[in-house]
């Protein structure tokens, strides 16, 4: 909650300061000097700026964003078009991203210095460099401009969502990958994997119970911390492939200078990116029954 | 065996290190490596096929896309090289004075660094170039604030660890002012540390300006920006698909090249730490 409010008070504050403000945008270059005031006093913006803070919170208390000054529709109507498709992007680039990283990972750490663990080290290094707007452009010449198999852009069926979500995985993949394969080779160093494969336990076993349990704890720390990375990108990957959600709204509402739109929508990625941590520190209990809540 | 030595015994570092210097030659000798006037347009010749009179093709404006390249290098290192200076200067003080002081200061301190990093990754950035304007100077700004949080975490931690230690200790009790215990005994141990993260530092800020520029909210055209040439070339990507990718591949050859120095770097500086991956 207090990362919240601070969060809230980080962005009003940057706003604040900003060069060229919403009023004159909105009126137009010759608006009268009274209407730019008058405007100003109906937004609130006359009064200063603690006085805002506190009015935005009390507004948030009783579950009022305000209303966008483009649209003037209420912030929260506009956030509730927009971060269901956010959702589903973010949630379908983490799911890929799990998946072939942690698979990667394993592998590599199963057979260490061999081909593959050369190919998915060279991989994971340039998966972390490529600029993931360009990985997305790159990936809409290949399958929809040559191979004509993909949709290039917008939102609707599952197809449509394949591009968007590989793109936005892949910095992750490499992440990911890099980790589960330091976590699982120290973790197949330890003792208790030695004394497994001592009494006959099967390579299979002691890989997936006594080795990937043990170096979950990290790897999903890593998730978490992701997911940060993902909302970020996903502002890169949906202007890219002209994908609905709220990270379009939010580089619309910055053109536009509509800065109630986007208080509420760093609010609601903060939110969300705060909830997610949460949510991985909750898990560390259920999967190492030595760490409880009182630390 | 020195840093140095085990540095080169990695060829990646290796390659790294060459990549970078390529780089930097770039952006020093730019008006002497490229072959045409970067802004010189040429609308006859626009989104010429690469491999033709123009070796990497060109624009919609008919602009030489090697040239603009070339140049580009000037712009990424510059935010990247300022940018990360900030964050370092920042994170240093910051880092210093509330690791040092410890108490209220520290805690006050390390409450609203945590309310930085509770930015997902780019927003925070996004929200101050929102704020400010875009332009080069902003971006680099926006990049080197983005960047202050994580290196005072850093730097504060290990002052932390070294204000227990005996030689500091010793210092104290001959009588060494603050100021100077921190700058002749603590800072010099900090220093290697946040060398290896400024490196890996320049890989992210040259991503995350060519993200801001591609975003239209960074560095404004007609200064030749990777990121904002790639953004220049969606428009005409299902005609010319070179105007946009060829410029992603120099952000990708620049980025790589900081963290394979980055790693080799870690590695080399302290064994210890040798990096997974």
């Amino acid at each position: 909650m207090p990362v919240l409010l601070g969060v809230i008070f980080v962005v009003m504050l940057t706003i604040d300061l900003l060069p060229g403000d919403a009023v004159t945008l909105m009126l137009g270059e010759h608006a009268t000097k009274d209407a730019v005031a008058a405007l100003r006093e109906h937004l609130g913006l006359d009064k200063p700026f603690v006085v805002r803070y506190l009015d935005y919170i009390g507004q948030l208390a009783r579950g009022d964003l305000g209303r966008s000054i483009q649209q003037n529709r209420p912030v929260s109507a506009e956030l509730a078009d927009a971060w269901p498709a956010t959702f589903e992007l973010t949630i379908g680039a983490l799911l890929i991203a799990a998946a072939a990283g942690i698979a990667a990972g394993v592998a590599s750490a199963v057979w260490p210095n061999s081909l593959f663990d050369a190919l998915a080290r060279l991989g994971a290094l340039f998966g972390l460099s490529m600029p993931i707007f360009w990985t997305g452009l790159v990936l809409i010449v290949v399958f929809s401009l040559w191979l004509n198999l993909l949709p290039v852009g917008g939102a609707g069926s599952f197809t449509h969502l394949i591009l968007p979500a590989v793109t936005l995985a892949l910095p992750s993949v490499a992440m990911i990958a890099r980790m589960t394969r330091s976590a699982v080779l120290d973790v197949l160093r330890e003792d208790y994997v030695r004394t497994a494969r001592a009494k006959g336990v099967g390579e299979f076993w002691v890989l997936g119970r006594h080795a990937l349990r043990n170096a979950f704890i990290p790897i999903l720390t890593l998730i978490g911390l992701q997911s940060g990375q993902l909302m970020g990108g996903a502002v890169l990957t949906e202007t890219v492939f002209a994908w609905p959600g709220l990270g379009r709204l939010m580089v619309k509402a910055i053109f536009a200078r509509d800065y109630v739109l986007l208080q509420g929508a760093v609010l609601l990625f903060a939110l969300a990116f705060v909830i997610i941590n949460l949510l991985v520190d909750l898990s560390y209990g259920l999967l190492d029954p030595r760490i409880t809540r009182q630390g | 065996m020195n840093a140095w030595m085990r540095f080169c015994r990695s060829r990646l570092a290796l390659v790294g290190l060459v990549l970078v210097v390529v780089l930097a030659l770039s952006a020093a000798l730019a008006p002497w490596l490229a072959p045409y006037d970067p802004s010189r347009q040429s609308l006859i010749e626009k989104r010429a096929k690469p491999f033709g009179k123009y070796v990497l093709g060109a624009d919609e404006f008919g602009r030489d896309i090697l040239s603009r390249v070339i140049y580009g290098s000037r712009v990424a290192l510059l935010v990247g090289v300022l940018s990360a200076l900030i964050a370092l200067c920042g994170g240093l003080l910051l880092g210093m004075i509330a690791g040092f002081t410890g108490g209220w200061v520290d805690a006050v301190m390390m409450r609203g660094i945590e309310i930085l990093l509770a930015f997902p990754y780019l927003l925070l950035a996004l929200a101050i170039v929102a704020a400010m304007g875009p332009g080069a100077l902003n971006t680099t700004i926006a990049v080197g604030i983005w960047g202050v949080p994580a290196v005072t975490r850093i730097v504060r931690s290990s002052v932390l660890a070294l204000r227990e230690t005996e030689y500091v200790g010793a210092a104290r009790a001959l009588g060494s002012p603050a100021p100077a215990l921190l700058c002749r005994h603590i800072l010099p141990n900090v220093v290697p540390g946040l060398i290896v993260y400024a490196t890996l530092f320049m890989a992210n800020a040259i991503l995350l300006e060519a993200a801001l520029s591609f975003l239209g909210l960074g560095v404004q055209p007609p200064t030749a920006s990777w990121g904002l040439m790639v953004s220049s070339g969606r428009d005409v990507l299902l005609v010319a698909p070179h105007v946009a990718t060829v410029p992603g591949v120099a952000i990708m050859i620049a980025v790589l090249g900081f963290n394979l120095v980055g790693d080799g770097l870690r590695d080399a500086l302290d064994p210890r730490l040798k990096g997974g991956g």
